[in-house]
């Protein structure tokens, strides 16, 4: 017995048990209360209050909805392909929740799942893995509005993510790794600009790439201005038009978890990740607090731009955001070429 | 561990790529697919080159086979009927190329140059492979590196120019719109 305990393989297994189930249960807590706060904010922005009747301020308005959507009926087409059509909603969520894995929340191994020396580019792959939930979703249900849906989103998604992966190469530069614990240490130190104490985080040296990786952060997601892929106007609900019961909770869970996985992403790439003023236990407290500001920038937008038309969507992205990222690539490799690494 | 994890990813590949020719309907074979390619990727993990499992999936598993996908819905290859000349022609080619395949095999097994599935890895310096394939990206094959982006330029304006070349522009005063 104590033998098996020493196990290195068996402590390896045990101790990444336990750290997908402290993930996978914080972000499930966590992606409910972003529902519940998106459906409070939106409300206030529009002068009403929200959902305020289940519990105190409404507070147990996620359990009374995930309560709901169990016990709706689960509806299959009579033409879908059965098989895709479950395998669907799954992949919506899982490649969302392996993102989680590389993402430093605060200092030292416990905080980590793996310290990946290629952690940035599982969030790429596992972003690119996510089209096809949404594109085989649409074609499974095999309904027109659903398919439109899917293709749209599948042609919007290839479209930014090449904006995207290019945006974040300023910072590979400026870091020199793909460790997302190094980009994290990276950013530790302060610059002094005269009496001014800045930390030296990537916004301050990559406005340029920040603003990019947002922009097409919201596209990827899916989330307005860019849901075309579920305009309800022109497409009734786009490739979840046939999906109902848990499996349309699936695609809803899988949109959200891709918001914080990608929300995540931009606090340790850009904003410093677990850093902040005070002592490092508080690490995890200034990711969080980064994380919910951005959480909110994404719920603030969602209220307050209207819906790109899509040849506006696709000339935005080839021709301005792709070009622009390049740009930023040219010009950061040439101050991180004649600077010899910190610029 | 690993050597259970390397059964583990070759079975799922072997059988997802059997899958991938056997199966009838033509999605559920690219699907099968994207599952091989994954499956490649985790036993380039084993082999402790990152860099190119995590490439492997970006560019094969995603970009790659959503083009894919794309082809397949559009042509609708279920409806498509071909004559018996055609499928007679294709499966001989396959069953000759597959018995090419098969010999070359044998004659590298059977002259012991491939040493075995369970060797182990040779540890390389731990800085990460990504920085070492870049290097000799842009040194030792910087030549051929840059042919294969012209080549791949070279078919890209070829993609334009056949998508755009061949409708005339519209005569003045129309305004495109029906009539």
């Amino acid at each position: 017995m104590a033998a098996l305990l020493e196990n290195p393989d068996l402590q390896l297994a045990f101790w990444a048990i336990v750290k997908v189930l402290v993930i996978l249960h914080a972000m499930l807590g966590i992606v409910s209360y972003m529902i519940f706060a998106e459906r409070k904010v939106a409300g206030h922005m529009q002068a009403r209050t929200g959902p305020n009747r289940v519990g105190p301020f409404g507070l147990f308005q996620p359990i009374a909805d995930v309560g709901k959507l169990f016990f709706k009926e689960e509806f299959i087409p009579a033409d879908a392909s059965k098989v895709i059509f479950h395998i669907a909603p799954m992949l919506a969520v899982i490649p969302a929740l392996v993102t989680f894995v590389i993402v430093p929340f605060g200092p030292g191994d416990a905080f980590v799942g793996t310290d990946l020396n290629v952690g940035l580019l599982l969030f790429f792959a596992m972003s690119s893995l996510g089209v096809y939930a949404i594109t085989l979703g649409g074609w499974a249900s095999n309904n027109k509005y659903a398919l439109l849906g899917g293709l749209r989103s599948s042609a919007q998604m290839i479209s930014y993510e090449l904006a995207m992966g290019l945006s974040t190469i300023g910072v590979l530069l400026i870091a020199g790794s793909l460790s997302m614990v190094q980009i994290v240490h990276s950013q530790a130190r302060l610059m002094h600009l005269g009496p001014l104490a800045v930390p030296a985080w990537n916004i301050f040296f990559q406005p340029l790439a920040f603003a990019i990786f947002m922009i097409t952060a919201f596209a990827e997601t899916n989330r307005a201005p860019f849901d075309l892929p579920e305009a309800e106007g022109e497409l009734v609900a786009g490739f979840h038009t046939e999906y109902s019961s848990m499996k349309f909770g699936l695609f809803f869970l899988g949109e959200y978890m891709n918001v914080i996985s990608i929300s995540c992403i931009a606090v340790t790439l850009f904003l410093g990740g677990w850093n902040g003023p005070g002592p490092q236990s508080l690490g995890l407290l200034w990711f969080v607090l980064k994380l919910g500001a951005l959480l909110f920038f994404f719920i603030w937008v969602r209220w307050t731009f209207p819906r790109l038309r899509y040849d506006q969507l696709m000339n935005f992205g080839w021709k301005v955001l792709l070009p622009l990222s390049l740009g930023n690539v040219v010009l950061t490799a040439l101050v991180v070429y004649f600077t010899g690494g910190r610029p | 561990m690993t050597p259970y994890l390397f059964i583990g990813f070759a079975a799922l590949l072997v059988t997802s790529s059997l899958l991938v020719i056997l199966h009838r309907n033509p999605v559920t074979s690219a699907l099968f697919l994207v599952l091989a390619f994954c499956s490649l990727a985790g036993i380039y993990l084993l082999l402790q080159a990152e860099f190119v499992g995590m490439v492997q999936i970006i560019v094969y598993a995603g970009a790659i086979m959503v083009l894919f996908l794309f082809v397949i819905m559009y042509l609708n290859l279920s409806h498509d009927i071909e004559s018996g000349v055609q499928i007679a022609l294709r499966r001989g080619t396959g069953w000759l190329v597959g018995a090419v395949v098969v010999a070359e095999g044998l004659a590298l097994v059977g002259r012991h140059w491939f040493p075995g599935p369970f060797l182990e890895a040779i540890p390389g310096p731990r800085v990460g492979n990504t920085q070492q394939i870049g290097q000799a990206l842009y040194t030792r094959y910087l030549f051929p590196f840059e042919i294969t982006s012209m080549l791949l330029l070279v078919a890209m304006v070829g993609l334009i120019v056949i998508a755009k070349g061949r409708t005339a522009p519209p005569a003045a005063g129309d305004s495109g719109g029906p009539r």
